[in-house]
């Protein structure tokens, strides 16, 4: 049984899913259990996964038994790059099913099931796409997760949602569209789509790696995982697409997407096209770096222009793209900016779960969109402020969180290879950070309610009118705190998953460069 | 001139062919203001990458790649007459286009097909919501929109 791990935490979402197809729609009551028992037995699987990776090192799994080259086998593949971020999807999966239920009263209710269906297929992508070693299966399932993506944005009552669905459509399918010509190219030079029978053949010959196919292929690998990340210029539909989705939907599609899409240009360059080589050519390192410079400046820039929570957190995101993207780049010898870069994937999953989920939480049980309309916030519900203070203060980089660990081993990536530019981005975006978030604090703290804003009334300790507590239901704090409490967790064992990321890291590159 | 044509677009005409292809499908994309064209020229777009997939199997005097009986035998013929002396039925790869484009590109297609059926859904609910379906004025009506999430 063991031996099928790999294929059991791509499956059980897919059964799931097949499930509540079949019978959710009757009873929505199936759909919770089922979802939850599917994401576990994934999470399940994936710990199964890092403990073996790490006693016994790359797991390989051959779907049906197909071996390359026999067929065209499909090979799954588990390394200590993936290991990880398999168990953080599965958790911010959990968090965001559970935070998602509707009480069967309530308006919408009988979107439900089709609900969580597009939400497994889209955990079902996510997986694939993170556990896959074959080039154009990434491919297939970026376009899993995109559908299923597209479905979750317009599945609200927003109108504006469906027509941020419609851009997100367009922009994705371009994007998927330029992957696929990227791999086409792979394939006309070499004749493979697996990446460990292409990584070889590119490391054994140099005057075929550096062919002009060769640069093109790479080129258009990247430029269209960058518009599926929403890299800086390429980041037109993320705000909107993000921001008008309905709650449960942001609070999967935000932290998962951009990063898993940040995991296939990490994988493409670590085991597909070779570091040593993306390493020779320094001008190619220094233009992305300078590209992520220019995407942190303007993620920065527009977070501090929105009056809108989620608008705000999502252009958060643009600028964390940009530290992964630069950070991968940096090219230093030792490596840490491209375990930076890992770590942050999944740290940032965590921190962007648990803002989204708390937005989420005050946009609908306190009617929470604007800024403004935070005031006062620590008091009528302390326990989600609470959560949501630790995710900003991950956001901004504060020690105990992961936020600042993986800016710590980014900012060392970025002093060992001479990128000092990166370096001052970062720590100007982390302090831009610091203001967004103090101000919500400010307002959240000290705010005054509009209903007394004329006067006397001064602060919290007056007691001048009964306070009212709107604590959320357990089922939306639940998620909410659990993710607050990972991204401490997660932080305080930084030593340990870091040493797991970067031993594989430096191994994968090494087995590969000398060749099969 | 007739130089370039010779050596870099003669040799190489399915790569033209599937550029501008493409770019018609891209500029309709950007350009076009009403949401069908657009939903055009996205499909013109990737039906351009499944050409240049689908000519990459292509090879010249090559069959379909199904091995019948006669086949196997043609070809044992032709590797004895050879003179190389084994009786072993070999199938010279030669002979077949190669199926492995195509059977990716029905995938491809797959997906194509998905992802129209889901924005030619997306462009229904727009026009209920909005009542039509030109983006300019879709925009403009959704400036007028009060919030609601």
């Amino acid at each position: 049984m063991s031996d099928h791990y790999p294929a059991l935490v791509l499956l059980a979402p897919l059964f799931g899913a097949l499930v509540i197809g079949l019978f959710g729609l009757r009873d929505h009551r199936v759909c919770l259990p089922v979802v939850v028992s599917a994401l576990g037995v994934s999470l399940f699987a994936a710990i199964s996964l890092v403990l073996s990776v790490s006693s016994g090192g790359p797991v390989d799994y051959f779907v049906a038994g197909w071996k390359e080259p026999i067929g065209i086998g499909i090979q799954l593949r588990a390394d200590a790059i993936n290991t990880p971020l398999l168990v953080v999807i599965a958790i911010v999966a959990l968090l965001a099913a559970i935070f998602s239920i509707r009480p069967a009263a309530e308006r919408d209710s009988e979107k439900t099931p089709y609900f969580y269906v597009l939400f497994l297929l889209l955990c079902v992508g996510l997986f694939g796409i993170t556990i896959t070693a074959d080039a154009f299966n990434v491919f297939v399932l970026i376009e899993v997760t995109a559908l299923s993506s597209y479905g979750l944005v317009a599945i609200g009552q927003s109108k504006r949602g469906k027509v941020a669905a419609f851009h997100y459509l367009i922009m994705g399918t371009v994007g998927a569209s330029f992957y696929l010509l990227g791999v086409g190219y792979l394939y006309l030079k070499l004749g493979s789509l697996n990446m460990q029978d292409i990584h070889g053949i590119l490391a054994s010959d140099d005057a075929l790696a550096d062919s002009r196919a060769i640069r093109t292929a790479f080129v258009f690998i990247l430029v269209g995982i960058w518009t599926k990340m929403a890299f800086f210029p390429l980041h037109g539909w993320l705000p909107n697409a993000y921001s008008y989705s309905p709650s449960g939907s942001a609070a999967i599609l935000a932290p998962l997407v951009t990063k898993v899409s940040v995991y296939v240009m990490v994988r493409m360059m670590v085991s597909v096209f070779g570091l040593d080589r993306l390493e020779a050519n320094v001008e190619w390192g220094h233009f992305v770096v300078w590209l992520a410079i220019i995407a942190i400046a303007a993620g920065s820039t527009m977070a501090l222009a929105q009056r809108e929570i989620k608008k705000m957190l999502c252009c958060l995101i643009i600028a964390e793209v940009g530290y992964m993207v630069g950070g991968a780049w940096l090219g230093d010898p030792q490596r840490w900016g491209l375990t930076g870069t890992v770590y942050h994937i999944l740290a940032d999953a965590l921190m962007t779960s648990c803002l989204f989920l708390a937005a989420g939480i005050f946009a609908k049980w306190l009617g929470a969109l604007k800024l403004e309309d935070l005031s006062g916030l620590f008091r009528k519900m302390p326990l989600a402020a609470a959560g949501f203070v630790v995710g900003g203060l991950a956001i901004i980089g504060v020690p105990p969180t992961c936020g600042f660990y993986s800016k710590f081993y980014l900012i060392r990536g970025g002093i060992e290879s001479g990128q000092w530019t990166y370096v001052v981005a970062l720590l100007a975006s982390s302090l831009v950070n610091a203001v967004l978030f103090f101000r919500i604090f400010e307002i959240a703290y000290f705010g005054k309610k509009p209903a007394d804003s004329h006067g006397d009334d001064h602060g919290h300790d007056h007691e001048s009118e009964p306070v009212v507590r709107l604590e959320p239901p357990l089922h939306a704090l639940i998620p909410l705190l659990v993710a607050a409490a990972l991204l401490v967790l997660l932080g305080l064992f930084n030593g340990p998953v870091v040493e797991f990321i970067r031993t594989g890291l430096i191994e994968t590159a090494a087995v590969v460069s000398t060749g099969r | 001139m007739q130089s370039f044509f010779q050596e870099a677009v003669i040799p190489h005409f399915n790569f033209w062919i599937y550029v501008i292809i493409m770019m018609v499908g891209l500029w309709s994309v950007i350009a076009k203001n009403n949401l069908i064209k657009k939903l055009i020229g996205l499909s013109i777009f990737q039906t351009a990458i499944l050409l240049l997939y689908v000519s990459l199997g292509v090879k010249e005097g090559a069959t379909i790649p199904v091995l019948d009986h006669h086949a196997l035998i043609e070809s044992s013929h032709s590797e004895s007459s050879e003179g190389s002396g084994k009786k072993a039925i070999a199938i010279n790869p030669d002979h077949y286009a190669n199926p492995l484009p195509h059977v990716l590109m029905l995938t491809a297609i797959v997906v194509g097909v998905a992802t129209l059926g889901v924005a030619l859904a997306l462009t229904q609910m727009i026009y209920k919501d909005f009542g039509t379906i030109e983006e300019d004025e879709v925009l403009k009506k959704i400036k007028a929109l009060h919030d609601d999430v």
